[in-house]
């Protein structure tokens, strides 16, 4: 009975949303306008019970704490030659997990959507891109091979482009839904390379045959197609050095940030190496460079949130911020801390994304944090659900950053014992004080104080946005408990099964000092918010100098690939597309055109319409060939 | 007994005679009795070869040529006729809505 | 023997062949051709061909002459040529590369030339021609039948006046 209910329940999942897409996409013209709204609410929801069903049944089937992998075969894709691919699904802890995030999350983001959304002319275009994202995701999350598995992470970027440009007549949104597009390429061609290299190695692409396979690997193969692969997560995870489209992503509506630029989608990357952890577990020297770029990327993402203005912005790099937290996590070997923090920052940042937008909503678009302030008052609700996600984002306890943030610390720390590298745990540490600061400034700046603009007059969101965020509230506060070990740690010991390292030398390296450390997470934590309160605390914003001016220009990365990339880049366009499409390739064309005419011209004369000359040229003609013939004999 | 050399220099002689008139003449009349004359030539030349080698599908062939020759001169002539009605001439070098 | 019928036979149908391509009037010319068909007749005559001979008087004779003669009278004043010649040189070039051509021809038919042997029994004779023409010349037979429909069907498109033109 579980067993049916996994293979009819999964592949169901998927087609929920497909449903919705086209339900919305077809029809939405001829629906009502509030029904495109309650059919993607509808199906999201029905997708995330038949999550919820067959991971119940899952845990009926697999016992206690040992992960059961199941493949469901679908049909055969592609044959040719070697390459054999059969679309097929997998169920495991992983898999489960992230369906379950996707789904809960993506259902309480489409209904608070339903009222965000409420003014939109066609709100079923934007209905259309969310179901058929969610579709992409959990197609991500629950193929069972890699090029399924790419289809989904190529769509998913594809509706990334679709709902970033939502409001295409926008030119910032357009291009900031170009740059996502092209970013994101640059690491879906490194991904698709490491796939090749998986291929060529091991004749498959199956994930649990490749799981069984990577122990044959080379090193060389291992560590170059880890690599590979994680450029490619940097790209969709906006990691350093290819996080740059993700802050320009804030142009798309703000359920849309938070739903895909915050809970989902930007967890792809780490979705990604947690699937392939044998092969990254067994390449040590990718996963140093996997562990510092998360943590240069965490330390970078948080120092430049200190000093943006934009609300949304500061939650894009603190989610910049907190994804580095999981490459960190997956670098020191702690795939289950790593997903842990994945899940909670998920409900946590979709609640402050949520917040946000429904700060947008009262002001009337205005997100500029200069011009807000004294919301507190007005938005009681929202400012409550921003502080509890701002409260689980800085890590303090009991809320659920503290829990997850504190167990990839504790393993960075480890990390360091082992290898005797303790710079990610070290920027880890400091990064959590500095999130602290940023995100007590935001709260100071948006909530605190007289208005900056007393003309406004905002007013709290309907229940549809509330109730959303009531429910992540309530999971921000809670989920701690799903890691935390006075609770028993269900998720890590559901996911430990699957993730544990193969070869165990954890266990034989000295254990951290876990009190220690975690005192230290929490006189970050408290440390950070003390300064941000002193520096902030009436509105004020310090300027913080050059350094303020270095940070504001976001450490001037993206100067610098406007002149060293794009520049050169429209230079190019400009000379290609001028002198070079008309001189060289139109001249080309245009030569060769001219000369036939010229040909055709001096021919012509040859016709001159009399019959009679071209009889004379026939019999010329006759007396060449019989001549020709005579002299021949 | 003339030999076959006579009759195909005749056969040739009044060939080039009638391409001659093709080539000269402008009267389309002319010019179509001209090719009349070159396809008896050719005529003469199939009745020769026929003799010579003893075979009778020379004969057939000049049969079959005259079939054609008497379809040909049926749509040349309307042909003549049709364009006479519209340009007042029969005139080859007037026809020339060929010329490039 | 045969050269008594075979000179003047000849004689006259380049006589005529030259007449067809100078004469000034068209009449002249149809006049022309109708002695060189007539004495190429003859000359089939000589080569063993008495059916192709009948059919030479009857059919180019008596049926294309005839066309020929209708056209012209129908055509009347009109159906010679134009008063300016457009192609001064056409002659001249024209003399010259016929010249050039009888003199190829001449040699490939000197090539070809070879004595005749005595014709068999019934050569050239109605009875054979027709056994060839019903063997194994069937096929073209019954198209020479569809060609000549064509013809006919073309002439009289060709013939029709334009649709709405007075009679004049």
């Amino acid at each position: 009975m579980n067993d049916v209910v996994i293979r009819v329940g999964w592949p169901l999942m998927l087609v929920w949303p497909l449903v919705g897409w086209l339900a919305n996409g077809l029809l939405g013209g001829r629906l009502p306008r509030t029904a495109s709204g309650i059919i993607a609410s509808g199906v999201a929801g029905a997708s995330f019970a038949t999550a919820l069903l067959v991971a119940s049944a899952y845990r009926g089937v697999a016992a206690a704490d040992a992960a059961v992998s199941f493949p469901i075969p679908l049909f055969d894709w592609l044959g040719a030659g070697r390459l054999t691919v059969e679309a097929s699904l997998l169920v495991d802890p992983l898999a489960l997990v992230m369906a379950l995030v996707v789904g809960g999350v993506g259902f309480l983001i489409h209904v608070y959507s339903i009222g965000y959304m409420a003014d939109d002319p066609h709100p079923s275009r934007y209905f259309a891109y969310l179901n058929l994202f969610v579709f992409a995701m959990l197609l991500l999350v629950s193929a069972g091979n890699l090029l399924l598995l790419f289809v989904g992470w190529e769509l998913v970027g594809l509706c990334s482009y679709l709902l970033i440009g939502y409001w295409f007549d926008r030119p910032a949104a357009a291009a900031a839904g170009r740059k996502a597009f092209v970013v994101n390429r640059i690491g879906d061609a490194a991904f698709l390379l490491g796939v090749f290299l998986l291929f060529v190695a091991l004749g498959t692409l199956d994930i649990l045959e490749i799981r069984e396979g990577v122990a044959t690997l080379s090193g060389a193969e291992r560590r170059l197609a880890a690599l590979l692969l994680f450029a490619g997560a940097t790209g969709k995870s906006a990691q350093l050095p290819l996080h740059i489209w993700l802050p320009d992503a804030m142009e798309g509506p703000t359920p849309v940030s938070a739903l895909i630029h915050a809970a989902t989608m930007v967890t792809a990357g780490v979705f990604v190496i947690a699937r392939l952890d044998r092969l990254f577990l067994t390449a040590p020297e990718a996963l140093v460079v996997v562990a510092m770029v998360g943590a240069l990327t965490a330390f970078f993402a948080a120092t430049v949130a200190l000093r943006q203005h934009d609300l949304k912005r500061v939650l894009a790099y603190s989610t910049i911020s907190q994804l580095g937290y999981m490459f960190v996590g997956m670098g020191v070997a702690a795939p289950s801390a790593a997903i842990f923090h994945l899940v909670s920052h998920a409900f946590f940042k979709a609640l402050l994304f949520l917040a946000a937008g429904s700060v947008m909503h009262a002001m009337h678009e205005v997100i500029d944090m200069r011009r807000l302030g004294g919301l507190a008052r007005p938005l009681r609700q929202t400012a409550g659900g921003f502080v509890i996600g701002a409260l689980a984002l800085a890590g303090v306890p009991p809320f659920a950053g503290f829990f997850s943030k504190d167990l990839i610390l504790e393993h960075a720390f480890a990390f360091g014992l082992r290898t005797g590298n303790y710079l990610p745990y070290a920027l880890g540490l400091v990064t959590a004080a500095v999130t602290a600061v940023y995100i007590t400034r935001a709260v100071l700046l948006t909530f605190s104080g007289p208005p900056a603009e007393p003309g406004a007059r905002p007013h709290e969101a309907p229940p549809v946005m509330l109730w959303p965020m009531a429910a992540l509230a309530v999971l921000s506060v809670t989920g701690g408990l799903l890691g935390a070990s006075v609770a028993g740690a269900p998720l890590l010991r559901f996911l430990d099964g699957l993730l544990g390292l193969v070869e165990s030398g954890a266990e034989a390296a000295p254990h951290p000092p876990a009190g220690l450390l975690l005192g230290l997470s929490v006189a970050a934590a408290l440390a950070g918010m003390l300064v941000g309160w002193r520096a902030h605390r009436g509105r004020r914003d310090p300027v913080l100098g050059r350094v303020g001016v270095f940070l504001e220009q976001r450490w001037y990365i993206d100067a610098l690939y406007d002149r060293a990339i794009v520049a050169p880049g429209h230079t190019l366009a400009r000379w290609l597309a001028g002198p070079f499409d008309l001189g060289v390739i139109d001249g080309a064309v245009n030569l060769v055109g001219r000369g036939l005419g010229a040909l055709g011209g001096q021919a012509r004369r040859l016709q001159t319409g009399y019959a009679r000359q071209y009889a004379l040229g026939v019999l010329i003609g006759t007396v060449l060939i019989l001549g020709y013939w005579m002299l021949r004999w | 007994m003339v030999p076959s050399f006579a009759y195909l220099a005749l056969s040739a002689a009044l060939f080039t005679l009638g391409a001659m008139g093709v080539l000269v003449r402008r009267s389309a009349l002319i010019i179509f009795m001209s090719v009349e004359l070159m396809l008896n030539s050719v005529n003469l030349a199939f009745v020769t070869f026929a003799r010579m080698h003893q075979s009778i599908e020379g004969q057939v062939v000049v049969f079959f040529v005259l079939v054609v020759t008497a379809v040909e001169v049926v749509v040349g002539l309307a042909l003549i006729v049709d364009i006479f009605r519209s340009r007042e001439s029969v005139d080859v070098d007037d026809v020339d809505l060929l010329r490039g | 023997m045969e050269w008594v019928v075979f000179i003047p036979a000849a004689a006259l149908a380049l006589a005529g062949g030259v007449g067809v391509v100078v004469a000034r009037q068209p009449v002249h010319s149809a006049i022309a051709l109708l002695v060189v068909l007539v004495a190429l007749a003859v000359t089939y005559l000589l080569l063993a061909a008495q059916f192709i001979a009948a059919l030479q008087v009857i059919i180019y004779a008596g049926a294309i002459v005839v066309l020929f003669l209708f056209v012209i009278m129908l055509l009347h004043a009109r159906s010679g040529e134009g008063p300016v010649p457009k192609l001064p040189r056409q002659p001249v070039a024209a003399a010259i590369v016929a010249a050039l051509y009888l003199a190829v021809l001449l040699v490939a038919v000197l090539d070809a030339s070879a004595p005749f042997p005595p014709p068999p029994e019934g050569f050239g004779e109605a009875r054979q021609i027709g056994a060839a023409l019903f063997a194994g010349f069937l096929l073209p037979f019954q198209l020479a039948a569809i060609i000549l429909l064509v013809g006919i069907v073309t002439a009289v498109i060709l013939g029709r006046r334009p649709e709405g033109e007075e009679e004049r």
